[in-house]
């Protein structure tokens, strides 16, 4: 602990240098970056493309639009450009035949800003559909580092970073603020709600979007794990789990907003780290952080819903009665398509609900909410990413949802937008709002 | 130059040439890429079986998922035709069997000259097919340059040549005997020689890049138990 408490710092330092040297936009820094980023398992797979556009057809912004620039693998071709020219096994031999492709531009990449970021989600659905098996995910997450360096990311995302690091939160969200919203929960539940809490089990941080919009869930929290008798803590410092960094592809501000994080864990010593109903928090605490922060964790990290299935199936977790209407899950594409978790939440909201329905391809093929990856904070692409939900508005028609359920914050943030831009009034739940609700009332107390 | 002479430089000098480039530029893409390196994954994973997560990665995506298949059906089941073609062509018909048989010593049992014969038109159709559809769909169109037709191009010469060739071919000859027209098999066998020499240059090389990307994409999901 001693060690990351002194390396922490560094975290932060460097995050802030990166977001002051991005002055002006450096085509050549971003080319450079392109090519650092392309390893041997990149460079592989931009080396495999065959250029047969299946992954159009897996992309909702392509099937809303049909704009050939919209296809997932095209959002590419700077880097691959720039690898080509740099580092591909002949660019020597292309380089002596007079044969490099030209070096990418800055008119060019103020282009694929667009392409980039507001028309990709992250959401590997095109990646689940590539025959090569081209983790063109993976890639664009990967070509956002050198956008985001050389000044090419969006000025939103630039601005939510900056942000983060200066107030903890890309809203600018404060203890105080969740301090407010846990003695709310507090009242309403009748339950204490730990914080700081040296030597608990399991470490509650959540994303701002909870603490502003669906504030309940904390104190669905709380009465959850006080039936399971679950130790927990939220910590006064390093709570947020939304990462910017992550969105934005700045490995340097994913790193300093994972350390806080880490930082709280070690801290209060526990053994756990509870990744809330957020999808990109997950995969950037769960997968990149110790990849970041050049550590592996002395704690594990585990998705709410995971833990919540976990005590269910314990017999610790006992619901009563069920919800009677068609209820649809939602998957949050970094838990199910990146992250794995697909029979949890299917579990959990079968034992509270009675009419559960699938939307078509459901799990790994599911549609984007149309928020993730960071769109949902880019005010400019909010048309796009309205016009993307028609693919789920035809999905939730078609399978009679009366509601969606949902386990991640942000998609819960950005249905309900969309909804009520398509003129409709579906209702969205929280997955653990929904259980909290469903919840065996304690038994009463013993007469003295 | 004769007839014969030419089909002599082209099963001399021109082969082992072009078999030269085949396998060392193969080599050299793969070695070269392989040279990058990457970093340790530190993140706990989810599952060890990554070998099995890679074979379900190569396998798995011979054939698209029932979620993915809407749109482009085309393209797939065409792709699909001109692969088996090529396949059935390249490896079932005798003479090619018993070329690679005098090269390298390996043989196997060829198919029905029929079966052979019957797969070439669907193979040529579902080429020229694939190029059209190449040249007019917007994605496609978007995303091919020069690689996209030249290796369409050296793909498609050698079975047009190939059929060129197949009256100067007799089964009743035999093995290494002289053909009864050189030209023709000459012209073949330079362009088998001309897609060698491009293969590993140009996009053909997902002959063998395709595997190691699905296997590398299999793999890292199934560390995080998502589906390879």
């Amino acid at each position: 602990m001693d060690t990351f408490a002194t390396q922490s710092p560094l975290f932060e330092d460097r995050a802030r240098a990166v977001l002051a040297s991005v002055a002006a936009p450096d085509a050549r820094r971003a080319a450079q970056e392109f090519v650092a980023q392309a390893d041997r398992d990149a460079a592989f797979q931009l080396d495999a493309c065959v250029h047969c556009g299946r992954c159009a057809e897996a992309c909702h912004f392509y099937l809303v639009t049909r704009d050939p620039r919209h296809t997932p693998v095209y959002k590419l071709r700077p880097m691959l450009k720039a690898w080509q020219r740099e580092r591909a096994p002949f660019a020597a031999l292309r380089r002596w035949l007079g044969l490099t492709p030209p070096a990418v531009t800055a008119t060019e990449l103020s282009e694929w800003s667009e392409l980039l970021y507001d028309t990709c989600n992250l959401c590997g659905r095109c990646t689940g559909a590539c025959p090569m098996g081209i983790d063109i995910a993976g890639l664009v997450r990967r070509a956002r580092e050198g956008m985001s360096v050389a000044g090419f990311a969006p000025a939103d995302h630039y601005k939510a970073a900056q942000r983060a690091l200066d107030t903890g939160s890309p809203i600018g969200l404060r203890w105080p603020a969740l301090k407010r919203q846990i003695e709310i929960q507090e009242k309403e539940t009748g339950l204490k709600i730990p914080v700081d809490a040296e030597g608990a089990d399991y470490l509650v941080i959540l994303s701002s979007i909870e603490i502003v919009g669906f504030a309940e869930t904390i104190g669905a929290l709380a009465r959850i794990f006080h039936q399971a008798k679950v130790s927990w803590t939220v910590p006064s410092v390093g709570f947020e789990a939304t990462n910017i960094g992550v969105q934005m592809g700045s490995r340097d501000v994913a790193a300093a907003l994972l350390s806080r994080i880490v930082e709280a864990a070690l801290r209060l010593k526990v053994k756990y780290v509870i990744s809330p109903e957020c999808g990109h928090a997950y995969s950037a605490l769960r997968w990149e952080g110790p990849n970041l922060l050049g550590m592996a964790y002395p704690f594990k990290v585990v998705h709410i819903v995971e833990l919540l299935d976990q005590l269910v199936r314990e017999g610790r977790l006992k619901t009563r009665g069920k919800d009677n209407r068609r209820l649809a899950f939602h998957d949050p594409c970094q838990l199910v398509r990146r992250g794995g978790v697909i029979d949890e939440p299917r579990r959990l909201l079968a034992g509270v609900s009675n009419n559960t329905v699938e939307l078509p391809s459901p799990g790994v093929a599911n549609f984007c909410c149309g928020g993730g990856g960071g769109v949902s904070a880019i005010h400019r692409a909010e048309p796009l990413r309205f016009a993307a939900f028609a693919c789920k508005q035809q999905q939730v028609e078609a399978a009679g949802a009366e509601a969606l359920v949902t386990a991640c914050a942000n998609c819960r943030n950005v249905l309900e937008e969309a909804i009520e831009q398509y003129e409709s009034t579906l209702p969205v739940l929280g997955l653990t709002e929904l259980i909290a609700q469903y919840l065996e009332p304690d038994p009463p107390a013993a007469l003295p | 130059m004769t007839a014969a002479d030419l089909l002599d430089f082209a099963r001399g000098p021109a082969l082992w040439f072009s078999l030269l480039v085949l396998f060392a530029g193969s080599a050299w893409r793969v070695a070269a890429t392989f040279r990058l390196g990457t970093t340790p994954d530190l993140a706990e994973p989810r599952s060890t079986r990554l070998l099995a997560g890679a074979l379900r990665g190569i396998f798995g995506r011979m054939i698209t998922k029932p979620e993915f298949r809407r749109g482009r059906g085309f393209g797939a089941v065409n792709g699909y035709i001109y692969h088996i073609g090529l396949a059935v062509i390249a490896f079932g018909f005798l003479p090619h069997i018993l070329f690679v048989e005098r090269l390298t010593g390996l043989a196997w049992t060829s198919l029905p000259g029929w079966v052979v014969y019957l797969a070439v038109g669907p193979t040529f159709i579902a080429l020229l097919l694939a190029l059209l559809y190449r040249m007019t769909d917007p994605v496609l169109r978007l995303l091919s340059g020069f690689d996209d037709f030249f290796s369409w191009f050296v793909v498609f010469l050698p079975l047009l040549t190939g059929m060129a060739a197949i009256d100067g071919w007799s089964p009743a000859a035999a093995p290494g005997a002289a053909p009864i027209y050189p030209g023709p098999l000459a012209i073949h066998l330079l362009s088998v020689e001309l897609l060698f020499i491009w293969l590993p240059f140009g996009k053909l090389a997902h002959a063998f890049l395709a595997f190691i990307s699905r296997g590398m994409t299999g793999a890292s999901m199934a560390r995080k138990g998502a589906v390879p």
